[in-house]
């Protein structure tokens, strides 16, 4: 079974970096998430439901909809606000005037156990990869056109992202109810998303990541 | 085709195509009531919740969709259409958007319906989740209101996609939501929106209905409902007093002056005045702080009143643009009665002071040269102050009394008997005929000036 791999490029303020990701990754999710799974005698179970939230973005011109799950909303928020960080970090670093570069991964995998002493292997099925541009802008009428024109490109990526779901290709069986967990993450209560996890990567401008250019800077320190 | 399906299959599926249908008006006009959706997710199973989305039914749109429907369901050319459009508080109205589910005739025959087909069609009930808040009509209903209220429309049968755009404008994009394969079709769902949000002018009530050529024309407004404007000002359109909506109020072409509306229609290649993702202020800003209802004529012609003077027993009249094109009108031929009023012609009552132009351009005056008014003193002889009492012709105190009132000057002398000013105007041609001839003489003459 190959991997599905979708990517997805925006170009964002510095502050507009949070609601952006958050946009999409809840898009994403809403997805690729079901009720909690009842399991009941003979092997049948019952879904529970999943409700929706509309929620606005302060620093774009755009609307989203994601799962109606506060335990879900709070761990996303916490990666998408350590990526946030990393960026400013970089840009702070580098010095004013750079644009930075990082990416944000979405991926969704099955949990295949093996023997001991072996751990479990984790087998991607689809990864988002979230290419993410920040800018730096002048003045606040460049920060008002990007408001609308980040809005207008979110929404061209919810459509990408429709688009990707509704070709219906893989997607994991129905687990019983001994392998719901490793093809669900069953820890929240309210929703039960596919098995994920998120991870970024920043770059410079360059387009070298920055642990290239810390073992860059460590070798030239001990070459003195 | 249908052989192939079992008897529960086949029911099941049919089950599930009517109530995707229903929960999908339900989800397209919830988004466009203009206000944030929350619902709530449970764990334990209701039993109710169709697709396992918490969507909830609300009574009227369903009872729409159902009566749209008539028992059947959704089907090889048989499509169902929910139709978004915008309608301003003076009436006018636009299409925006055009939902369609529909059905194609590529069949799925090998896929499980109580489970794969169940199964997608809620992920493409999610997908028309997110997807509904991307299109331009989002936005504007989220800011419905006192200007315009967004109204829906569900129909059966054939898709209609003339509204959305006329003429050579790009007429509209569509965005296809999802597809969802099933033994006896392939269900799809897309939307085709407006991209051209210039406001078209109004199209005359008559119209509205015959437009429509669709199996059921039950368009609901649906603001009493669920819109946030209060019920009152959407039942008497034109009589709330023109407050205009997103489009500046410009004076249209007079020709809107037989609608009796407040001037609020557009040309078509004016700038979309309706936001299309961008400028969304466009539409709240353009609001007028005047209540009355202005009518074309009004706003074209200008009128003002005359400043009343101090001490004028009479209150200043109107007068308009069209009598002020003479330069000097006012003190033109007494045609007209403003005179009598106009503190310039007629000034106040003070006893001391008499203005020279008092005597000559009053009709009693004319004729008569500087000093009427002295003829009501006592000539008392005046001695000023500082001059000596000389023997000299012209002392200080005649020279002061005679150039005190100047004569007046011929030219601005009105008699009715003289010239009226059109005649000095038409006399003017012959006159530089005569400068023109003399021309060497007035060159002579600047010359020794120099």
């Amino acid at each position: 079974m190959n991997c599905r791999s979708e990517v997805l490029e925006v170009s964002v303020e510095g502050r507009q970096v949070d609601e952006a990701m958050l946009a999409l990754v809840h898009t994403i999710l809403l997805h690729r998430s079901t009720g909690k799974f009842h399991y009941k005698k003979e092997g049948t179970y019952s879904i529970g439901t999943v409700g929706t939230q509309d929620i606005d973005c302060d620093f774009i011109d755009f609307s989203f909809v994601r799962v109606s799950s506060d335990e879900l909303d709070r761990v996303i928020r916490k990666a998408v606000g350590e990526f946030k960080d990393l960026c400013c970090a970089l840009q702070d670093a580098m010095g004013n005037g750079t644009d930075g570069m990082g990416q944000i991964s979405l991926e969704f995998y099955q949990k295949k156990k093996s023997r001991w002493p072996f751990s479990d292997e984790c087998i991607p099925w689809e990864v988002w990869s979230i290419k993410v541009n920040v800018v730096n802008l002048a003045n606040e009428q460049e920060r008002q056109i990007c408001r609308e024109k980040v809005g207008e490109k979110l929404g061209e990526k919810v459509i990408n992202i429709v688009e990707v779901i509704n070709r219906h290709e893989y997607l994991p069986k129905m687990p019983t109810q001994s392998e719901v967990d490793n093809v669900f993450d069953t820890s929240l209560k309210d929703v039960q998303p596919y098995l994920y996890k998120i991870t970024f990567q920043i770059t410079d401008t360059l387009g070298t990541s920055v642990s290239t250019t810390m073992r860059r800077l460590i070798k030239d320190t001990l070459a003195l | 085709m249908d052989s192939d399906l079992s008897p529960q299959d086949k029911k099941d599926l049919d089950k599930f195509i009517k109530f995707f249908a229903l929960k999908t008006v339900q989800v397209i006009v919830q988004a466009r009531l203009g206000e944030k959706i929350c619902t709530r997710s449970s764990s334990s199973p209701t039993g109710s919740d169709w697709f396992n989305l918490a969507i909830k039914d609300i009574p009227e749109v369903t009872h729409e969709a159902k009566k749209a429907l008539a028992g059947q369901l959704p089907g090889i050319g048989r499509s169902m259409c929910v139709e978004i459009s915008l309608k301003t508080s003076e009436g006018d109205s636009m299409e925006l958007e055009t939902w369609c589910l529909e059905m194609n005739e590529k069949c799925d025959k090998d896929i499980k319906v109580s489970y794969t087909v169940y199964n997608r069609l809620s992920l493409l009930l999610k997908s028309l989740l997110a997807i509904t808040r991307v299109t331009p009509a989002y936005k504007l209903s989220r800011k419905q209101g006192h200007d315009y209220v967004i109204l829906y429309r569900i129909y059966f049968g054939e898709v209609q996609l003339t509204g959305l755009g006329e003429g050579n404008h790009a007429r509209f994009q569509t965005v296809r939501v999802g597809v969802v394969g099933t033994p006896v079709g392939t269900i799809t769902l897309s939307c085709a929106y407006r991209t051209n949000l210039a406001f078209m002018s109004t199209r005359a009530p008559a119209e509205e209905e015959g437009g429509y050529t669709g199996v059921e024309d039950s368009q609901e407004v649906c603001t009493t409902s669920f819109s946030t404007s209060p019920p009152s000002q959407m039942g008497i359109p034109g009589k709330e007093g023109g407050v205009p909506q997103q489009v500046p109020v410009q004076p249209c072409h007079a020709a809107q002056a037989e609608h009796a509306r407040a001037s609020s229609c557009l040309p078509n290649d004016h700038v979309p005045a309706v936001p299309s993702g961008s400028g969304e202020d466009a539409e709240a800003s353009s609001r007028s702080t005047d209540g009355k209802s202005v009518s074309p004529r009004d706003v074209m012609e200008t009128t003002f009143t005359r400043k009343v003077g101090a001490f004028v027993n009479k209150p200043g009249t109107q007068v308009t643009t069209a009598s002020l094109d003479l330069p000097f009108a006012a003190f033109a031929p007494r045609a007209y009665d403003i005179e009598e009023n106009d503190p310039m012609v007629q000034p106040p009552e003070s006893p001391a002071t008499s203005s020279p132009l008092q005597g000559s351009l009053h009709s009693q005056g004319s004729g008569e040269s500087g000093v009427p008014a002295q003829d009501d003193f006592v000539m008392v002889d005046f001695k000023p102050a500082f001059s000596k009492d000389d023997l000299l012709p012209m002392d200080l105190g005649t020279f002061y009394r005679e150039f005190q009132n100047p004569p007046q000057l011929a030219s601005l002398t009105i008699d009715v008997s003289s010239q009226s000013m059109a005649e000095d105007l038409d006399s003017l041609p012959e006159k530089l005929a005569v400068y023109e001839k003399n021309i060497d003489e007035f060159d002579a003459f600047v010359d020794t000036l120099q």
